[in-house]
């Protein structure tokens, strides 16, 4: 039997029902609901159809990874990290051994082969990731076919690091020091059709979606996020670029093999509506398939040429045996679908284990402006905002 | 702006007393400041011409254990327009560790604070919100701090080993 008393004392409500005015009222949205993308519980104060306060609870799947990485070494971690955005494991991944590398001081020792497929996987799992972004968000909006389109073009990309990893979503395929293994034979040849294959897929879920006048009704002039709100929430990714600000970490810090290919940053320019509605956010991600399309090709180009396949070839080969960092706090970050991922270290330099892990995951700093977008809007164009936010409970809650 | 730049900088505005400590191994560059000090401080980063330190990226707890005694608060700072970086420290007692919030100079420091507080128990005065985020509000204890021990039972359930 529900008994309201259990939760008013482990997830209490912020407003009491007495205290708001007689044609206010609570609505409870989650924690289990379909456009709340995951275990998220909305505590909703409506005025009839009309928003007064939004007050995310979270929690609901918090699985303590910073108290686990206090007590793992560097490398086993690794798998904890998958969990956190599981949509994009690859791109957590790669911060996070980017991080581990660098404290080590053996960033530049790593085969230029094992970087490009670094750049490669991540780049498909960033295909991936914004794949369920704008499924999702069609079918928030009230499209349903988009939906299983984005998952069966999702499916070829998860087949893809299947093979070449073992696993469908949670890969542990890169490595501190190299990868787990190297691309299977016959990979890159496979991944280029893919890549013919998605490329007027793409076009045709764009003007199938974002064309769609009904779309457009629906995210155009909602939610509208100036840059410098944006930026004082710590919002990042996507979203701060959907509010025009042309600022990408893979430009900006230029890591790994990223400043020797050729790509764009596309930004929101207000086309639609007003610029950072949730139209421009949603249209930056379609924008960025694209680049990543190019991207992968570039890196598939250079994985066929300079840095093709040799026989002697070991991506194991710079593996560190013990992974000691010296004593230092590091602060690392990289540009995930979602947004920054960062990555705090504070090494010992007795131990293979960080004395503290910090992870700034994106969505959780990114879902902190929900009640501001959505206050005085109606609750149909709350589902619309949050859906634009593009948040995976695995990273809010960590 | 270098490290030093903005070190110098901050003393001719606040004084030599300013700096705790600075630590040149971190990365970004470390600069320790006094609790009671640090929102002048980081107003004036946050609004300084050429700091302009706008997007506050991480804030992360961190305890020191009870030999120790201390606690320890650490901002990563980045200015997107003058693409530079700062970490700045504030270290507590652990006995009291009390500090002052950062939301009215960045709204994101809302959330942070909260999952600090939450995991750490490091109470920020001037919080507008300042509930428990992740866990729920009925757990025992500050699951990050070092010498944590976790309840046995949590509402008729037991809690893993």
């Amino acid at each position: 039997m529900f008994d309201n008393q259990n939760l008013q004392q482990s997830e209490p409500q912020k407003f009491k029902s007495e205290d708001l005015k007689s044609e206010e009222m609570i609505v409870n949205i989650g924690p289990q609901h379909p456009s709340t993308h995951g275990v998220l519980r909305l505590e909703v104060i409506t005025s009839g159809e009309e928003i007064v306060d939004v007050v995310p609870h979270l929690g609901y799947l918090h699985r303590c990874f910073e108290k686990h990485a206090e007590s793992l070494p560097y490398n086993q971690t690794l798998p904890f990290v998958d969990r956190m955005d599981y949509l994009a494991a690859m791109n957590s991944e790669h911060a996070f051994v980017m991080g581990v590398e660098r404290m080590l001081g053996i960033e530049n020792t790593i085969d230029k082969r094992i970087e490009y497929i670094r750049v490669l996987v991540a780049e498909l799992n960033r295909l991936a990731s914004h794949f369920i972004a704008l499924g999702t968000y069609a079918m928030d909006i009230g499209a349903i076919t988009p939906f299983p389109w984005m998952l069966r073009d999702r499916e070829h990309i998860l087949r893809l690091l299947e093979w070449a990893s073992g696993a469908r979503m949670l890969y542990n395929y890169i490595w501190v020091g190299g990868l787990f293994y190297d691309l299977p034979v016959g990979f890159e040849e496979r991944c280029l059709e893919f890549c013919q294959y998605i490329k007027p897929k793409l076009k045709e879920f764009d003007e199938v979606v974002l064309q769609n006048k009904i779309f457009v009704d629906r995210t155009a002039n909602v939610g509208i996020l100036p840059a410098d709100l944006a930026i004082n929430y710590g919002i990042t990714g996507p979203m701060l670029r959907g509010s025009g600000l042309k600022f990408d970490l893979r430009k900006v810090d230029a890591y790994s093999v990223y400043p020797e290919i050729d790509f764009e940053v596309p930004v929101g320019k207000g086309e639609m509506g007003t610029l950072g509605d949730c139209w421009d956010r949603t249209s930056v991600r379609m924008l960025e398939c694209y680049e990543s399309v190019k991207i992968i090709e570039q890196c598939l180009t250079k994985l066929t040429g300079d840095h093709k396949r040799t026989r002697d070839f070991d991506p194991r080969a710079t593996v560190p045996k013990k992974i000691r960092p010296k004593a230092q706090d590091f602060y690392v970050r990289a540009e995930n679908p979602k947004g920054e991922t960062g990555f705090f270290f504070r090494a010992d330099g007795r131990s293979d284990i960080p004395f503290r892990c910090k992870a700034r995951g994106a969505s959780f700093v990114n879902l902190s402006i929900l009640g501001e977008l959505s206050k005085g809007g109606l609750i149909a164009d709350m589902v619309a905002v949050l859906g634009s936010i593009d948040i995976v409970l695995g990273e809010v809650d960590r | 702006m270098t490290f030093e730049a903005i070190i110098s900088k901050l003393k001719a505005e606040f004084g030599e007393g300013l700096v705790v400590s600075i630590d040149e191994t971190a990365s970004p560059n470390c600069l320790e400041v006094h609790a009671d000090r640090l929102v002048e401080t980081m107003e004036y980063l946050h609004q300084t011409e050429g700091l302009y330190f706008d997007s506050l990226s991480c804030i992360t707890g961190l305890d020191n254990g009870p030999e120790a005694g201390t606690m320890e608060v650490i901002y990563n700072l980045y200015s997107i327009p003058c693409d530079h970086h700062l970490m700045v420290k504030v270290t507590l007692s652990r006995k009291e560790p009390v500090l002052d919030s950062l939301t009215p100079i960045w709204k994101t420091a809302d959330w942070q604070e909260r999952e600090v507080y939450d995991l750490f128990g490091i109470h920020f005065n001037n919080h507008p919100d300042l509930r428990r985020i992740l866990l729920p509000a009925d757990w025992e204890g500050f699951p990050l701090r070092k010498d944590y021990e976790h309840q046995t039972y949590y509402r008729g359930v037991k809690v893993a080993e």
